[in-house]
């Protein structure tokens, strides 16, 4: 792919197909892990880096070993083992030798494992069939979108919690109906073309 | 097991304890895979499927698996069946695997399923948890048919593919775009708390009448005296 080619993509990702308000990749810590805009920034920071190291990781499995050996209906249990895995390694890492920020994003590391957007980004990879550095721009600026949109909905849900609302709507309906407007706002993004 | 019992699960399954409307779980494949009756009926199937096998399995090793690594253990179970479900949707519903899509793989990270296995499958004999497996998946259809039904005739003027409305009709195109999938699940959701809300007061309004209602006899009892 080349560089012109890259950023376009990227720049889909984040706001065109934002893996949230167009794909419905990472509702649940969307809703989830959203009530304030540090601890949603944390878990953004943490997703961002996940998804950018699993990207290369699980485009290596596939290409260079499922992939060789005919294996490719494999990919789904391959994945998912490959990112709890990682996770795993890279909470380790962090807690080892950068407290700093283990300190700051590491409470939502063993969330991601079951988040459907890192497994989503390593699945879009394949499907779009990018190469290397596509698949790694991608889950990075897929998380990017992810972090962008989270961040935005932490900063309108902590206003939400002082308005006087009906009974019935306190809490989740609240949020899901506040998720719609900001993805009325999202759909603005879905008229942009490049090609 | 009786029959009580068994009839008791569907309950807490389908609705005491819906996945969906009142846990609010596996929220990714209730909004994404909503925009027709029949998608949502398809998910949901699949994912039944998926939940029956998974519990039975892990029901069954849950005796082998050490506790440390159950977690991963449940995980790799799960994604074997979700594989062998995703490749029987490819074979025989083709249709249903191009408009369901990565969905379908995504299976795997519902968060109905692990839950399921880790907080009953892992604890309970087989028979339990088949029925657990099948009483949760018809919960989670059932939601998924309800929020599809609104999104679809709202959006769209069909049902399960039929127009409803006639020609001159024009929907409401919004409730079949992502926002329209947090809307409606919002109002239902609203609905869902709303009846709670009543049913609970109804329940506080009765114990505080019969709470009353015994001071009072305690009272005259006294002044009998």
């Amino acid at each position: 792919m080349s560089f012109t080619e890259v950023l376009l993509m990227m720049f889909g990702a984040i706001l065109v197909e934002n893996f949230i308000f167009s794909k419905f990749y990472g509702c649940c810590p969307f809703l989830g892990v959203s009530e304030k805009p540090g601890t949603a920034l944390g878990m953004g920071m943490a997703v961002t880096f996940v998804m950018t190291i699993s990207s290369a990781v699980t485009w290596a499995v596939y290409y260079l070993l499922l992939k060789p050996f005919g294996l490719e209906y494999l990919k789904t249990v391959a994945f998912i083992l490959v990112i709890a895995a990682l996770v795993q390694f890279i909470e380790m890492f962090l807690r080892k030798f950068v407290p700093a920020l283990y300190s700051a994003m590491g409470i939502f590391l063993p969330l991601i494992t079951t988040n459907c957007a890192v497994l989503g980004a390593a699945l879009v990879n394949i499907q779009n069939g990018y190469d290397f550095i596509g698949s790694v721009c991608y889950g990075f600026a897929a998380a990017i979108g992810f972090t962008l949109a989270i961040v935005i909905f932490a900063g309108l849900r902590s206003r939400i919690d002082y308005d006087a609302a009906p009974r019935a709507f306190r809490g989740f309906p609240l949020t899901l109906i506040a998720a719609g407007l900001l993805a009325m706002a999202f759909a603005g993004f879905s008229g942009v073309n490049f090609s | 097991m009786t029959f009580k019992s068994i009839a008791k699960q569907f309950k807490d399954g389908i609705i005491d304890n819906n996945p969906v409307l009142i846990q609010l779980l596996g929220m990714c494949p209730t909004l994404a895979t909503t925009t027709s009756v029949s998608n949502a009926i398809g998910m949901g199937l699949a994912a039944t499927a998926v939940l029956i096998c998974s519990n039975v399995l892990i029901s069954l090793l849950r005796k082998f698996i050490p506790k440390q690594v159950r977690i991963a253990a449940f995980i790799v179970i799960i994604s074997g069946f979700v594989t062998a479900v995703e490749l029987l949707i490819k074979a025989f519903f083709f249709e249903l695997y191009g408009s369901l899509g990565l969905f379908i793989p995504l299976i795997v990270v519902n968060c109905i399923i692990l839950a399921r296995a880790e907080a009953f499958a892992s604890k309970n004999p087989v028979l339990p948890s088949a029925i657990d497996g099948l009483s949760m998946g018809l919960g989670f259809t059932f939601a998924l048919v309800l929020i599809a039904t609104v999104r679809e005739i709202l959006g769209n003027g069909t049902f399960l593919g039929f127009s409803l409305f006639g020609e001159n009709y024009s929907p409401a195109i919004i409730f079949i775009l992502p926002a329209g999938a947090f809307l409606t699940l919002g109002f239902i959701v609203a609905a869902v708390q709303a009846l709670k809300n009543r049913a609970d007061d109804k329940n506080n309004a009765r114990a505080a009448a019969e709470e009353i209602l015994a001071h009072e006899a305690e009272k005259t009892k006294e002044q009998d005296k």
